[in-house]
């Protein structure tokens, strides 16, 4: 089986984000970047789908140079080669047509990348790849077993599951429950040995079409300060939540 | 030149999201001067149906033989529907990311998630989003004649109108590929993204045995239990429950955090929240600098106050 595993380079989880130029552009300086939460699930589930019946997986990301550094991570976890398309994604629709270009012209079986990135939170390009690709999709995919040539699926519906099945091929949205937080694998140093010299091909964009574009960025307000309670009087937190907050 | 509106129900029923999406696009069509159309999903009764007017909707075209999850026969049915439709609004639910996104590409038309607000600007259409796990909020141009705006869940919050809505009943398109062999809804208990409020816990809370407390605070304020990511991890609670930046982001009324320290990833989960309330024993946890209300004591000692607290008040 043939499985294309889409990768988002983001901040880490722990950083704290600024923005540079009149706070028109995310000031990346200081920043240590990783793969995208929700697309490691998916690459790990991948490699336990490789191992079980074989196959070859690739991860395809959209950057500039800098996104290297967490494909070459993806190598050492185990995947077989990576493909960069090399643009700076303006919006997810320039992002999800340079993929879905490429993998038009490079079929895969299984096509998976996570939920949402961390960093714009869009949650638009895999659907947006199985729309241009002409793919069935299923989204906040928490669930997937093969048998043969068809996909067993479980999504999550906001406070419930729906379960389904497809044949294969398929583009999937992926998020925790496709694997456990527990599978999730550190390159060893054999695997960071190996990437090194698996393929890691640039292929440039075939257009660079944006539909949308951003105009600036602020923080959320600050809190105004916390209004502590002694805990010997907790009587008075309900009145506060009733009477002041007027929450219950 | 109407606002479409995507409707979807649960097992035959609306629920706020929906509702809230049918207010945003009521308001958006003030500002454009035109009418509301609603598209729904799967078998609804006309009682319910008849509950969009009360939001602002016109007319709702309610397609009984599509199913929701069926993302390529929804988009297709959506399409065939935007002849004269410039604005299309989603709620933020997984279903509505099924099928938004394939309608952009469809209609070749600009789409914006997790909207906050209503445009600033109609022309082109500018709108608010948040951005970054909410740690931004990002203004956003749409440059295309047809907009597609996913929302952020209770940002907007309802709008009632009043009004009534005439129902059409329409044909399904072709199926898709997928095959659905139905859906399971975890009942009896609120969900967190539906929840005004939410009672969490974290790993203050020293184990799994004393969620006890935590639900029957939860159960005795209507409210919806959460957790944070080390306790999902460890497995004390379903990752279901998880709120944070890998996990759910919410935005209820209330967020009580109980025995959370409120990390950075937390926070930025929980920090749309309209009031939040923190019980910790360290008075330096960074959640005491995000939390309106805060009390610096022991879990097990202060919630089994809380609860007792709580119960004279219901009284």
């Amino acid at each position: 089986m043939k499985i294309a595993v889409c990768i988002s380079s983001v901040p880490d989880t722990t950083s704290k984000i600024n923005f540079t130029e009149n706070n028109s552009k995310f000031d990346s300086s200081g920043i240590q970047f990783v793969i995208n939460p929700y697309d490691e699930f998916g690459l790990t589930k991948a490699m336990m789908l490789k191992e079980k019946t074989g196959g070859h997986v690739t991860v395809v990301t959209v950057g500039d140079v800098s996104v290297e550094t967490v494909m070459r991570k993806a190598l050492a976890i185990g995947a077989d080669s990576a493909i960069r398309i090399n643009t700076i994604p303006v919006d997810s629709y320039s992002t999800a047509n340079a993929i879905a270009t490429y993998l038009k012209e490079n079929p895969v079986d299984l096509i998976i990348a996570g939920r949402e990135s961390i960093d714009y939170n869009g949650g638009t390009v895999p659907g947006m790849i199985a729309e241009i690709l002409n793919l069935p999709f299923v989204n906040a995919c928490n669930g997937l077993e093969m048998d043969g040539n068809t996909a067993n699926l479980s999504r999550e519906i906001d406070g419930g599951k729906e379960n389904l099945s497809v044949n294969l091929p398929l583009v999937i949205g992926g998020q925790k429950g496709l694997v456990e937080e527990s599978d999730l694998r550190i390159p060893n140093m054999r695997g960071i040995m190996q990437a090194r010299s698996k393929p890691l091909t640039v292929v440039e964009p075939s257009s660079e079409i944006s539909l949308i574009s951003s105009e600036s960025f602020e923080k959320p307000a600050e809190k105004s300060a916390c209004k502590l309670v002694d805990a010997g009087n907790v009587g008075e937190l309900v009145d506060l939540l009733h009477n002041e907050a007027k929450v219950i | 030149m109407s606002v479409l509106v995507y409707t979807e129900n649960w097992k035959g029923k609306f629920r706020k999201s929906t509702f809230e999406a049918v207010s945003y696009a009521s308001e958006s069509a003030k500002l454009l001067r035109t009418d509301v159309v609603a598209l729904s999903f799967g078998e609804v009764t006309d009682d319910e149906l008849s509950k969009l007017g009360n939001y602002g909707a016109n007319k709702v075209l309610s397609a009984s033989g599509v199913s929701k999850g069926d993302s390529q026969a929804t988009s297709n049915l959506f399409a065939e529907h935007t002849k004269d439709v410039n604005l299309i609004i989603f709620s933020g639910t997984n279903t509505a990311k099924m099928i938004a996104p394939r309608l952009a590409i469809k209609l070749k038309a600009g789409i914006v998630s997790n909207v906050i607000s209503l445009p600033s600007n109609t022309s082109p259409l500018k709108v608010s989003r948040k951005a970054f796990s909410g740690k931004a909020i990002e203004k956003t141009i749409i440059n295309t004649d047809k907009a597609i705006l996913t929302l952020a869940p209770n940002a907007f919050g309802l709008v009632e109108s009043g009004g009534n809505c005439s129902i059409e009943k329409i044909g399904g398109s072709q199926k898709g590929d997928v095959n659905i062999k139905g859906e399971e809804i975890a009942s009896g208990k609120v969900s967190l993204a539906e929840a005004e409020i939410i009672v969490s816990g974290g790993r203050g809370l020293k184990g799994a045995e004393n969620w006890g407390m935590i639900e029957e605070l939860a159960d005795l304020l209507g409210a919806a239990t959460a957790c944070s990511k080390p306790v999902a991890d460890i497995g004390w609670r379903p990752h279901e429950e998880h709120v944070g930046q890998t996990g759910k982001a919410v935005a209820p009324n209330l967020y009580i955090a109980i025995g959370i320290s409120g990390a950075i990833q937390h926070l930025a989960g929980v920090n749309s929240s309209k009031v939040m309330v923190v019980i910790n024993t360290d008075p330096e946890a960074p959640f005491f600098k995000a939390a309106d209300y805060g009390i610096v004591g022991d879990a097990f000692q202060v919630v089994p106050k809380l609860i007792e607290e709580i119960k004279k008040f219901k009284n």
